[in-house]
């Protein structure tokens, strides 16, 4: 067997992290893509730029402030201990807490480009039919933005699968707890398994190749970035 | 006589270089168009009517309801207001098929409201064999088709149509031209119709109004609006008055329709083939075919000789022509004429002439 029982768990906790921080992303997402590419607020720059900010700050950056913030001394880490929920660092919440953050942008933009592209008439059509704008959002912007959405789900899939840096930081590295495949495999490394490392690295190399594969192959393929 | 006009809108908008303020009515049934050169405001006007634009002060009523009032703080967002909106480009949902198109804005009025049943409009815009399409596979001429019937399924009170005709090629204007004559023959729903192609004003509006800069030049009944000499309408190459005459006697043996003009008297001939005697028509007469004399030339293959009196005469855009407006059988008809021929004639206000017309187009 060439996978341990260490690696299977590092897979699992994986999947499960980048499944739920999609879905929590693009609950929180649709709402804030939405947004930015309707608004015509003075915020909408500074907005964006927050979100686009985990692509070029270092993970270790994001890592850090979100170690302070969620902390015993941060400000979010004293709420949760208020409330009785102790702090969320170095445990399976923080991770996905970080993940959020870091994917944030794989996931917003996407969204964005579909909202936008689909231009102010279709919903100009839609409010002379009598749809409201809610009605007019669930039946007209989410199947129009379908391809959006399937891109935005892909890349923040793909991305939390991939983080490392902020997982880290904030996880620490406790085993069925917090250990992902990318902290699996920098420990392999670390004790000198090599094979093991290249069973993981090669089967993420692979995941990783599949995944972009699928989205430049679908028709959608040129909103990803566009 | 006044009638009273039912369909209300004082608007005032300013936007970054230009402005639009219009006191406007309209009747409440026929076809309004909203005319003038493009800048001139009449899509904003529109979009105000509708709601997409919010216009800085405004008060829009129609059919009673009032759907803007500025001074009240009311504002009915688009989707509560009773209308109809069809874009330049028929702007149909992509997602759905031609059949989920129609049933869109029909499944969000309430059963109680729906006046026009799908059956109905699908024949009446000639779209039955299109439902299960997607919209993809229209035609320009399909699509714009199934823009127009999907608006009507809401039921409006009130149907406003953005140059429905302007993106489409001139054959496929002549495609959906009589099916916006039947909704206006056919349905009891005023049409506010933006437009700049006069050809198209002619042939489709009862009630003209002229917009220039975003302010109102004119609104009137068609007749009376497109003779007007100070309007640049009655100016340009293709001017020409459009009249109401009933048919009155088809000449089987040489094939000619006669009809009477507005007076109840003055019958007018036309090459057309026969139709229903009492039915009403409209016939388009350019005044660049219209020519004036002072005998009665019975000599002559012109068809049509009527006594007329000139009104007004002004200098055309062309220096050598003049714009001759005459009373001619109950209405006014407009002939363009060279400024040499008018000083030959001596023509004056007041004076009676013959106007010889050359042509008369049948617009419907």
């Amino acid at each position: 067997m060439p996978l341990g029982s260490g690696d299977l768990a590092a897979i699992r906790l994986t999947l499960e992290l980048a499944s739920l921080t999609t879905v929590l992303l693009l609950i929180l997402g649709t709402p804030l893509a939405w947004w930015l590419a309707q608004t015509r607020s003075r915020l909408r720059g500074v907005v964006g730029a927050l979100v686009a900010l985990p692509l070029v700050l270092p993970p270790t950056v994001i890592g850090f402030y979100l170690l302070l913030v969620l902390g015993p001394h941060g400000w979010v880490g004293q709420a949760t201990q208020a409330l009785g929920l102790g702090t969320v660092v170095f445990s399976f919440a923080g991770l996905v807490a970080g993940s959020v953050i870091y994917s944030l942008p794989f996931v917003v933009q996407p969204l964005q480009n579909a909202f936008s592209a689909i231009g102010p008439r279709p919903l100009e059509v839609a409010a002379t039919l009598r749809a409201s704008p809610l009605d007019c959002f669930f039946t007209v912007v989410l199947p129009l933005a379908r391809p959006g959405f399937v891109t935005a789900a892909i890349l923040g899939f793909a991305h939390t699968v991939g983080e490392f840096g902020v997982v880290l930081m904030i996880g620490g590295n406790i085993p069925g707890k917090t250990r992902v495949v990318s902290v699996q495999i920098f420990d392999h490394v670390e004790a000198l398994e090599y094979a093991q490392a290249h069973w993981l690295a090669g089967a993420m190399v692979a995941f990783s190749f599949l995944v972009l594969l699928a989205l430049y192959s679908s028709r959608g393929h040129k909103q990803v970035w566009g | 006589m006044t009638v009273a006009l039912p369909i209300k809108a004082r608007i005032a908008l300013s936007r970054e270089r230009f402005h639009l303020e219009v006191n406007l009515a309209l009747p409440g049934n026929g076809i309004s168009a909203l005319f003038g050169p493009s800048g001139s405001g009449k899509t904003t006007l529109l979009r105000c009517l509708a709601g997409l634009e919010r216009a800085t002060q405004a008060y829009i009523e129609v059919a009673g309801e009032v759907w803007q009032d500025t001074a009240q703080g009311v504002f009915l967002p688009p989707h509560r207001r009773a209308l109809g909106y069809v874009f330049q480009e028929a702007s149909l949902f992509p997602h759905l098929s031609v059949r989920g198109n129609l049933d869109y804005g029909m499944r969000r009025v309430a059963l109680a409201q729906r006046r026009i049943t799908p059956v109905a409009v699908c024949a009446m815009l000639g779209i039955e064999a299109l439902l299960d399409r997607a919209p993809q596979h229209l035609s320009g001429g399909e699509r714009q088709r199934v823009g127009i019937a999907r608006a009507l399924l809401t039921s409006p009170r009130l149907l406003l149509m953005d140059e429905p005709l302007a993106a489409l090629d001139s054959a496929l204007k002549q495609e959906i031209l009589p099916y916006l004559e039947r909704l206006r023959d056919e349905l009891d729903i005023p049409l506010v119709y933006v437009s700049h192609a006069q050809d198209e004003v002619a042939r489709l509006a009862d009630h003209l109004a002229v917009l220039d800069h975003g302010e109102l030049v004119a609104s009137g009944p068609i007749g009376e609006t497109l003779a007007r000499l100070d309007l640049p309408l009655a100016h340009s190459q293709d001017a020409g008055v459009v009249v109401r005459a009933q048919v009155q006697h088809f000449d089987a043996h040489y094939q000619l329709l006669s009809l009477v003009l507005p007076d109840g008297l003055t019958p007018l001939r036309i090459a057309q083939p026969q139709r229903p005697h009492g039915s009403w028509l409209r016939v388009k007469i350019l005044a660049r075919d219209v020519s004036l004399s002072h005998q009665h030339e019975s000599q002559s293959s012109i068809l049509n000789r009527l006594p007329a009196q000139v009104r007004e005469l002004v200098p055309a855009d062309n220096p050598a022509h003049v714009l001759v407006s005459l009373a001619c059988a109950g209405t006014v008809l407009l002939a363009r004429i060279t400024r040499y021929s008018a000083d030959h004639l001596g023509l004056a206000p007041g004076q009676q002439v013959w106007a010889q017309i050359k042509a008369v187009a049948l617009l419907a």
